[in-house]
């Protein structure tokens, strides 16, 4: 137990200090490094809860594409933070009220076992031994069984704002040269080439 | 006090001399692997290659890591100096971590974690904050453009990437490596009256996805024809411009780790690991790490004859190849093996 305490604490202490620099940094781009780390130091502990699945795909995912996509914007995007952080106190209230409501949201959640019977009943259901049923499965099943149109309606919420976001941005415009790679494949010399006998003396 | 013994210091002193074995083992396999890129490479355009350190010029891989630790390191004056030494550090760091995890004969792994393949699959979608960070922190042009080609070019192709795994852990029905490995053993080979042979591997089954990883694992290595981070033809060195003597060094360390480590992955996936390819005695008897090793030395082949004969891609070729032809037939597979597999009966 001693080790698992030691890491605990290791990732607890560089998730919460690299969290804290990532408002604390000057560098945007260096904002979003340790919002990188934050979330690295945040599998780390879900593996130590047991949850390796769900420590894998935030690695996959948030760390692996949807940060190095904010990576991206924020390095493309050329902000001056200095002029920003001027005005940064004045918005603070908001910010400590949006803070206050996740943190009561997240006690309430946390604490619903004790609201709803139902909840309650689940949380004490027997859960089977690892050998038996590995983390992956046992999210699997319920994911596709008792959730299925819950998780169904997710995907379809994504696709819908990625089909948002595609029609917002795609303009076809005009009198521009494509490639059409099947076009060009399908061209023979029949197609491609005329041969012209040329007499000597006269041009074409 | 002798229960910490027992319990901390001696399990912790076993994986650390594990680490170091495969470590070692690792960066001495990389080095001949440098090596004989190279003399592969010269073969196709019909050079020599390096000959001239040792006999065959064996030895010139390690007078280049001299050559690099004694270079002096220069670092831009505009550069982000943090960052720009962080790069190459998480460039090594990330490429040789997910080693931890493969096994190279049964039994033979560090960390034989349930969830192997999604591990390997995170370390290498992080892979590409190396060269981000490079390409940003040394404050120029180039570089910056290379970085962003690679961004953009490595998550694209981790999509297609991750369809092809997804189909291989529907036959398995484990995310452990060395499941993925046994479950090789039983297969269309069987079926067809030759059991554990080469045909029971997952190459042969899921030919087309085989090919697609192939292709995606050149992109998601940044190997030509897909190296357009450091297309040197027009970004000079892209996202290594600015970049010499040892962080040099250690950003093309990774990058070779990374590509030994593809190797090694298809060979897991697709080729059988350490299972020998056909059920004869002889071939029975040699271990299964020497197929192991063989196995990733025929892929890394591959990857330089492509490196040799294949020119570069454009950008907008690359990003058509990726999303346009590989994320439908990817997907399109996937569909179809989970058909398969439920109509026969044979999903795990």
């Amino acid at each position: 137990m001693g080790l698992q305490a030691l890491f605990f604490y290791l990732f607890a202490f560089v998730a919460v200090a690299s969290a804290f620099m990532v408002i604390a940094a000057r560098n945007p781009v260096h904002s979003v490094l340790f919002l990188i780390l934050t979330f690295f130091n945040a599998a780390g502990l879900f593996l130590l809860t047991g949850a390796e699945f769900l420590a894998m795909i935030l690695l996959v995912v948030y760390v692996g594409a949807v940060a190095v996509l904010f990576l991206f914007v924020v390095m493309m995007l050329d902000v001056d933070f200095a002029e920003m952080k001027s005005g940064a106190l004045e918005y603070a209230p908001v910010g400590a009220l949006v803070g206050i409501i996740l943190a009561a949201e997240l006690i309430i959640v946390l604490a619903g076992n004790a609201f709803h019977p139902a909840a309650a009943g689940s949380g004490s259901s027997p859960i089977p031994a690892l050998s038996e049923r590995s983390n992956t499965q046992a999210l699997g099943d319920v994911l596709y069984t008792d959730y299925i149109f819950f998780f169904q309606i997710a995907g379809m919420v994504l696709l819908v704002a990625m089909i948002g976001a595609i029609v917002l941005t795609l303009r076809h415009r005009e009198h521009i040269k494509r490639q059409d790679i099947n076009q060009q494949v399908a061209r023979t010399p029949e197609t491609a080439i005329e041969v012209v006998k040329v007499k000597p003396g006269q041009g074409i | 006090m002798d229960g910490f013994i027992t319990s901390y210091v001696w399990p912790g002193a076993i994986i650390l001399a594990q680490s170091l074995l495969v470590m070692v083992a690792l960066l001495l396999f990389i080095a001949y692997i440098l090596y004989a890129d190279r003399k592969i490479w010269a073969a196709v355009q019909l050079r020599r290659g390096p000959n001239v350190v040792g006999p065959w010029g064996l030895f010139q891989s390690f007078a280049d890591l001299l050559k690099f630790v004694f270079k002096e390191p220069v670092i831009p004056s505009g550069a982000n100096k943090a960052v720009f030494l962080l790069a190459p550090l998480v460039a090594v760091t990330l490429a040789l971590a997910a080693w931890a995890v493969i096994p190279f004969d049964a039994g033979w792994v560090i960390a034989d974690i349930n969830v192997g393949i999604l591990f390997v699959f995170a370390i290498s979608s992080l892979e590409v904050y190396a060269i981000i960070m490079g390409g940003w922190a040394s404050n120029s042009k180039y570089p910056f453009l290379g970085a962003l080609r690679s961004a953009a070019q490595m998550v694209s192709y981790e999509v297609s990437i991750g369809f092809v795994i997804v189909a291989v852990l529907l036959c398995v029905g484990s995310l452990n490596l060395t499941d993925i490995v046994m479950a090789q053993a039983d297969g269309i080979g069987t079926r067809m009256g030759l059991p554990n042979s080469l045909f029971d591997w997952h190459w042969f089954a899921l030919f087309p996805l085989f090919i697609i990883f192939f292709i995606s694992a050149l992109a998601e290595t940044n190997r030509p024809p897909f190296d357009l981070p450091e297309a040197e033809s027009e970004l000079v060195a892209g996202f290594m411009v600015e970049y010499g003597s040892t962080p040099y060094m250690m950003f093309m360390l990774g990058e070779y780790a990374a590509i030994v480590l593809m190797c090694a992955l298809t060979t897991i996936l697709f080729l059988g690991g350490w299972l020998p390819p056909l059920d004869v005695w002889f071939l029975n008897w040699v271990p299964g790490i020497v197929w192991f090793v063989l196995k990733a030395c025929l892929v890394f082949f591959m990857f330089s004859m492509v490196k040799a004969f294949v020119p570069r891609y454009r950008y907008d070729q690359l990003m058509r190849l990726g999303w346009k032809v590989f994320l439908p037939i990817s997907l399109g597979m996937l569909v179809i093996v989970a058909f398969v597999l439920k109509l026969t009966g044979t999903a795990p």
